[in-house]
C-alpha cells in the first residue's frame, strides 16, 4: 500500500516544491516605454550621508526639478551597495528608479546581471556622444563587456598628502616623485620617542591603513589584472612582484611590519579628528581628494600640501598618475519610468554646470571633459593636484569584473599575507592568487 | 457476518477521526515546522545545485557549488576553524562560568537580589552596543583596560587588533553577558532537593563530594541543554565578530567601503559571515546554500554526539 502511495505522492510533492522554489526566482521587469514628459515621482537611492553631502545632492535635485517640473524626485541617502543590490534583487514597488553607487567595484556585476539597465539606447536617443563627454578611463569603469550600464557621477583620485612642517624640519624640499625617494623621505621623517616607540612615521604603506588597499597603491605601477580572455594575469605581470617587493621594502625601512602594525592600532578612526595624518602620526599619507576638505575644516594644526603618489623608479616618466575611482549612477532594471529616470541620470552626469557645482560642493573631481576644464571649478591648488591626476594619461581604474570586487578582496587578502611575511615564495603565491581569481570568476559566470 | 462488515467501516471512520483530531492538534507546529524549517531546508538543498545570482534564471550546475566551497574557497578553512574554535572554547567556558556564577549567587544570603540583577543585566545589553563598548574598553592605545595593565606592569595585548587575541576577546565579551545561563543554572540548582545534600553530609561528603554526587547528576539535563543551545548559537555566531572586526580595523564604514569580515587576518571570520558574504554580497546563492548545509550538518552531528548517552550528559533513565 505504501509504495504505490509513495509513487504518486513523491513526484507530486517534488513537482510542487519545484514550482514553489522556481517561483522565488523571478526578477521584476521594468519598462522604458514611459512618457518622460508625464508627471511622475522617481525614487533615487544614493550613498551621501553627511549634512554637507545631503545638502549638495538635495540642491542638485532642486535644480533638476526646476528644469523638469513634472518630475518629482524622492531621494534616499546613505544607501550601501549591499542594500541596493539586495533591494533590486527583491524588487517591489518601492525599489529605486535611479541608483548610484559610491564604488566602481560592482559595475561588472550590475552590467552582467542586467540589474542596472543598459544606458546606450538612452544615450543614443538623446544624442549624447559618451566618448566626447566623459574621459576614457571613467567611461571604461562604467561599462562591462561593451554594456554601458552606468555613467560617472564625479570621480575620486588618490594622491599624496604631506606635512609641510615635518618636511621643513627634516630638510626635505619637495614631495617624493619615485618609490626610492619615498622610501628615503619616509625614513628621514620617522620620529621615535625616548622608549623607541614611534611618534611619527614617515609613510605607512600597510594595507590595512584607512584607504591603503593594495589596488590603490598598485595603480602607480599601471597593472593589467586580466588578459584578453578575462583570465587573471597578475603572476605574469612583472609589475606585481615589483609592487609587493617595494611595499615590503618601505615597511622594513621604517622598522618592520610588527612595529608599524602596532603603531597603526593606536590610530583613531579614519574620518574622525583622530585621523593619524591629522594628529601628526603620519608625515605622508595616501588619500582621496576629499581629505583636503576635511583637513581644512578640522583644521590641521600644520601646513600641508598635496602631490601625485610617487611612481616606480623605472617608470619615472609616468609621475602624475594615480588611482581613479568614483561614484556611478544608473537606472534600475525594475524601474517602470526609465525614460524619466534617464532625464535625472543625464542631468546629474552630463550637464556641465551641474557637475561643476556638485564637484565644488563635495570637493570631488568632476567626471566630464567639459567640467574638468571649467573655469568655475574650485581653484584651490591642493585640489587642483587631483584634477591633474584625473586627467593624466597613465592614471588607471580597476577593471570591472562579473563578481564585482571579489578579485580586489582576493588581492587584499594576498597583500595582507605578503606584508606580514607569510608568503615565502612570491611567484608561487601570485600563481595561486591568479588561480583563485579565475575560480571565483568561473563560479560567478552562468 | 453483517455485524463485521458494518463494524469495520465504523472502526475506520473512528480511526480517521482520531488521526484528524491528532493532526488538528499538531497542525500549528506542523505548519510552522514546514514553513519555517522544512521548506527553507529543501530550498537550500535545491539551490545548492544551481547557479543563481538572485536576478537571472537559475541554472543547474551539478556539484560545482560544492566543489567550489569545499576545495576552491580559501576562506572556508579559516572560517570553519574559527567557528569550531569558538564552539569548543566559548561554549565550554560559558557553561563553566555560568554554572560557577549560578552556584555563587545561590549561596549568597545577603544582597542576593542585587547580585542576581548585576550578573543578569549585561545579558540585556544589545549585542552591537556591548561589542562597541568592549572594542572601546580594549582599544590598545586609548582603552582603559590596557591603561590599567600598563600601570601595573603587565604587558598589554592588542585584543581585537591581534589575530591571536581577537577570538579570546570575543570569549571575554560572551562571558560578560552570561546572565542567560546563570538564570537557567540558578533555577536548576535551587531545584536540587535539600534532603539529598543532608544525606550526603551524613555520609561524610565534603563540598566537592556533594557537587559530584548530588548537584551534578541533578543538573546534567540542564547542562546538556546549555551545551546544545550554546553549540547551535555559536555555530551561528555573526554580529559580535563582525562589529568587533569592523570597529577595530579603524576603517571608516561608508556606503562605498568594501569591508571584509574577519579582521584581523580572518581571525574573527565565522562560517555565517561567509554565508552572508557569498549569498548577499557576491550573490553566489548556490555556494552560500552549500556552505549553509555544511554548517547544518556540523551542528546536527555535534548535537547527535552530545545527545548520546555515552556523552554523559543524559540521565541514565533517559
Amino acid at each position: 500500500m505504501l509504495l504505490p502511495r509513495l509513487r504518486t505522492c513523491l513526484p507530486a510533492a517534488l513537482a510542487g516544491a519545484g514550482l514553489l522554489l522556481s517561483g522565488c526566482a523571478r526578477p521584476a521587469v521594468g519598462s522604458d516605454r514611459d512618457d518622460p514628459t508625464a508627471p511622475v515621482t522617481l525614487n533615487f537611492w544614493h550613498g551621501w550621508s553627511t549634512p554637507d553631502e545631503v545638502k549638495a545632492i538635495d540642491d542638485s535635485i532642486a535644480r533638476f526639478e526646476r528644469l523638469h517640473p513634472h518630475i518629482r524626485v524622492r531621494a534616499t541617502g546613505n544607501v550601501t551597495d549591499d542594500t541596493m543590490n539586495q533591494a533590486l534583487r527583491a524588487g517591489g514597488g518601492d525599489a529605486p528608479d535611479v541608483v548610484s553607487s559610491f564604488t566602481t567595484n560592482n559595475v561588472g556585476q550590475y552590467c552582467s546581471s542586467g540589474m542596472w539597465a543598459d544606458l546606450d539606447p538612452f544615450l543614443k536617443k538623446t544624442g549624447v556622444v559618451k566618448e566626447k563627454v566623459f574621459p576614457k578611463p571613467l567611461l571604461a569603469y562604467t561599462q562591462y563587456r561593451g554594456k554601458q550600464c552606468a555613467l560617472p557621477l564625479l570621480a575620486d583620485t588618490y594622491g599624496l598628502y604631506y606635512n609641510k612642517d615635518a618636511f621643513e624640519k627634516a630638510g626635505i624640499s619637495r614631495p617624493p616623485h619615485t618609490m626610492s625617494e619615498l622610501k628615503k623621505d619616509a625614513v628621514e621623517l620617522t620620529r621615535r620617542t625616548t622608549d623607541g616607540t614611534y611618534r611619527q612615521l614617515g609613510f605607512m604603506p600597510n594595507f590595512r591603513l584607512y584607504q591603503n588597499s593594495p589596488d590603490r597603491l598598485f595603480a602607480q605601477w599601471g597593472p593589467t589584472y586580466f588578459d584578453r580572455n578575462g583570465k587573471a594575469q597578475l603572476a605574469k605581470d612583472p609589475a606585481t612582484k615589483d609592487f609587493f617587493t617595494t611595499q615590503r621594502e618601505l615597511i622594513d625601512a621604517q622598522g618592520g611590519y610588527g612595529p608599524t602594525e602596532r603603531f597603526r592600532t593606536t590610530f583613531g578612526d579614519e574620518m574622525s579628528s583622530q585621523n593619524a595624518f591629522l594628529t601628526g602620526k603620519l608625515a605622508m599619507h595616501m588619500d582621496g581628494e576629499w581629505r583636503g576638505l576635511l583637513l581644512r575644516k578640522a583644521p590641521a594644526p600644520f601646513a600641508w600640501g598635496t602631490a601625485p603618489m610617487p611612481v616606480p623608479d623605472d617608470r619615472a616618466d609616468t609621475y602624475g598618475r594615480g588611482c581613479l575611482t568614483g561614484t556611478v549612477a544608473g537606472i534600475a532594471h525594475s524601474s517602470r519610468h526609465q525614460n524619466a529616470a534617464w532625464e535625472l541620470v543625464k542631468f546629474l552626469t552630463v550637464d556641465t554646470d551641474q557637475v561643476v557645482a556638485f564637484a565644488n560642493a563635495l570637493h570631488n573631481v568632476p567626471s566630464t571633459n567639459a567640467a574638468l576644464t571649467s573655469p568655475k571649478l574650485d581653484a584651490d591648488p591642493t585640489f587642483r593636484t587631483f584634477l591633474g591626476i584625473a586627467a593624466h594619461p597613465h592614471s588607471t581604474a580597476l577593471p570591472p569584473s562579473i563578481n564585482g570586487a571579489q578579485y580586489v578582496t582576493a588581492l587584499q587578502d594576498f597583500g595582507y599575507d605578503v606584508e606580514a611575511g607569510k608568503v615565502r615564495d612570491l611567484d608561487a603565491g601570485l600563481r595561486g592568487l591568479d588561480a583563485q581569481i579565475d575560480a571565483d570568476t568561473l563560479q560567478s559566470e552562468n | 457476518m453483517a455485524a463485521t462488515t458494518t463494524g469495520a467501516p465504523a472502526l475506520r471512520r473512528k480511526r480517521t477521526r482520531e488521526r484528524l483530531r491528532i493532526l488538528g492538534f499538531l497542525s500549528p507546529w506542523l505548519i510552522g515546522f514546514s514553513v519555517f524549517f522544512g521548506y527553507p531546508l529543501i530550498a537550500t538543498v535545491y539551490f545548492s545545485f544551481l547557479h543563481y545570482n538572485q536576478i537571472e534564471r537559475p541554472e543547474f550546475v551539478g556539484l560545482r557549488n560544492w566543489t567550489y566551497v569545499l576545495t576552491q574557497m580559501p576562506l572556508f578553512g579559516p572560517a570553519l576553524w574559527n567557528t569550531l574554535w569558538l564552539v569548543v572554547v566559548m561554549v565550554a567556558l560559558r557553561v563553566v562560568f555560568g554554572l560557577g556564577i549560578g552556584l555563587l549567587v545561590t549561596r549568597i544570603t545577603s544582597g542576593a537580589g542585587f547580585f542576581r540583577t548585576a550578573f543578569y543585566l549585561p545579558y540585556l545589553a544589545p549585542p552591537v552596543a556591548a561589542t562597541v563598548a568592549f572594542v572601546f574598553l580594549l582599544n590598545p592605545a586609548t582603552g582603559p583596560v590596557n591603561g590599567i595593565l600598563g600601570a601595573v606592569g603587565i604587558p598589554a595585548p592588542s585584543w581585537f587588533n591581534d589575530p591571536h587575541w581577537a577570538k579570546p576577546s570575543l570569549v571575554l565579551l560572551s562571558l560578560w553577558g552570561i546572565g542567560d545561563l546563570m538564570v537557567i543554572f540558578m533555577a536548576a540548582l535551587l531545584d536540587v532537593p535539600k534532603e539529598q545534600y543532608e544525606a550526603a553530609e551524613l555520609d561524610g561528603a565534603g563540598a566537592w563530594g556533594k557537587f559530584r554526587y548530588v548537584t551534578w547528576p541533578s543538573i546534567t539535563p540542564i547542562v546538556l541543554f546549555a551545551v546544545v543551545t550554546g553549540v547551535v548559537q555559536t555555530m551561528q555566531y555573526y554580529t559580535q565578530a563582525l562589529v568587533a572586526g569592523k570597529l577595530a580595523s579603524g576603517v571608516s564604514i561608508g556606503p562605498g567601503t568594501v569591508i571584509q569580515p574577519g579582521y584581523p587576518d580572518h581571525s574573527t571570520l565565522t562560517v555565517p559571515q561567509l554565508v552572508y558574504s557569498l549569498g548577499f554580497q557576491n550573490f553566489n546563492t548556490g555556494a552560500a546554500c552549500a556552505l549553509s548545509l555544511v554548517l547544518f550538518a556540523l551542528a546536527m552531528a555535534v548535537t547527535v554526539l552530545l545527545m548520546r548517552k555515552r556523552a554523559g550528559l543524559l540521565p541514565a533513565e533517559d
